[in-house]
């Protein structure tokens, strides 16, 4: 199935969890997850299971105003 | 004998102990806030943040993409400068122009960060980044019901400003001008309206760009300042963040010291009587 990780198109097995999209795109702690504009805690990546054009937001810590 | 010497000012920036800004039931020593976005270096950030002593440092939270060449600091490195600097963190939502990308976003924040503080951005204009005065209340209040701390940046509507507070926030931060333009305040009847009728805590954020602007508003009687690129774009970022520091005491000190009342006529400083050579007028 396709997702959406920060906008980019990726491609991942069926009954594939959160925790399985960010091992692939490869992103390094501090970060945090939400996926279709809904929070999902760093302890439960790996009971998110995900769907066919969900999208994934992996956002870190950056400078701010 | 000789009279008793007069302590000098310190030359700390904090404020005393007896005046501390009180937040949520939190005490804070300073009464300026910083934020660390478009300084020239980290080296730079770093030194204006230790030498002004900030209550909060502003931070954000964005999409990281891998072997990403972003330009501004972020990440890994980004995150060791803050723990570094051992500076409470007051993550903002910046950018976000709906109310469930606040609410994502102040999670995700609290998630990263370890923090219930969160200073709420609701984008309602692109142009101007005035906040979506419409919504913000209800984003407010559902911040506050999912256990935040909630400094809404806002304008200087007293009526958006008293919603706020009716919802539950513990304190507002109007802004003084559109963020990123250093006009300084260009509303100081409405500011002194919010003053005169709101007992929250008032943090002017936004839009101040000289020392003399968060002078006179913490002299009206505002309760902290937040300001960003007025520091970070100075020339000398380290000079001017000083600046700030002592210009934030300044007004607070003149506000608690309580003003004369400016009168039309010209008095004397000088005691009239006893003035040599004077004498009646023929």
């Amino acid at each position: 199935m396709q997702v959406l990780i920060n906008q980019l198109p990726f491609e991942l097995p069926p009954n594939a969890t959160l925790s399985l999209a960010i091992e692939r795109f490869g992103i390094s702690p501090p970060f945090a997850a939400a996926v279709n504009l809904q929070f999902v805690a760093k302890t439960d990546y790996a009971h998110t299971p995900l769907h066919e054009h969900d999208e994934i937001e992996l956002i870190a810590p950056i400078t701010g105003g | 004998m000789n009279a008793p010497i007069t302590p000098p000012l310190t030359t700390d920036l904090s404020l005393s102990q007896s005046d501390p800004l009180v937040l949520y039931g939190e005490t804070f020593s300073s009464r300026l806030m910083l934020g660390t976005s478009r300084y020239p270096s980290p080296a730079v950030l770093m030194e204006c943040v230790r030498a002004t002593k900030p209550a909060f440092l502003t931070v954000s939270l964005r999409r990281q993409m891998p072997q990403a060449n972003a330009q501004e600091l972020g990440g890994n490195v980004f995150w060791e400068l803050l723990k570094d600097l051992k500076t409470p963190l007051l993550p903002n939502t910046a950018g976000c122009h709906r109310v469930q990308e606040v609410i994502t976003t102040a999670q995700m924040a609290r998630e990263v960060f370890e923090t219930d503080w969160i200073k709420l951005e609701l984008i309602g204009d692109d142009y101007t980044l005035q906040p979506d005065t419409v919504n913000l209340p209800m984003a407010a209040a559902e911040l506050i019901k999912l256990g935040f701390k909630v400094l809404p940046y806002c304008t200087e509507d007293l009526v958006l400003c008293q919603k706020l507070i009716d919802v539950g926030c513990q304190a507002v931060m109007p802004w003084a001008a559109p963020i990123g333009t250093g006009l300084g305040p260009i509303n100081p009847h409405a500011l002194k309206v919010l003053r005169d009728r709101l007992n929250v805590p008032l943090i002017v954020d936004a839009g101040l760009g000289l020392p003399s602007h968060a002078c006179q508003v913490m002299e009206w009687g505002f309760d902290a300042v937040l300001l960003n690129t007025a520091v970070a774009l100075a020339v000398d970022p380290l000079e001017m963040a000083q600046a700030f520091g002592w210009a934030v005491k300044a007004g607070r000190y003149a506000h608690l010291g309580g003003a004369m009342t400016p009168q039309t006529g010209a008095q004397a400083s000088t005691p009239v009587l006893g003035t040599p050579f004077w004498h009646q007028s023929p």
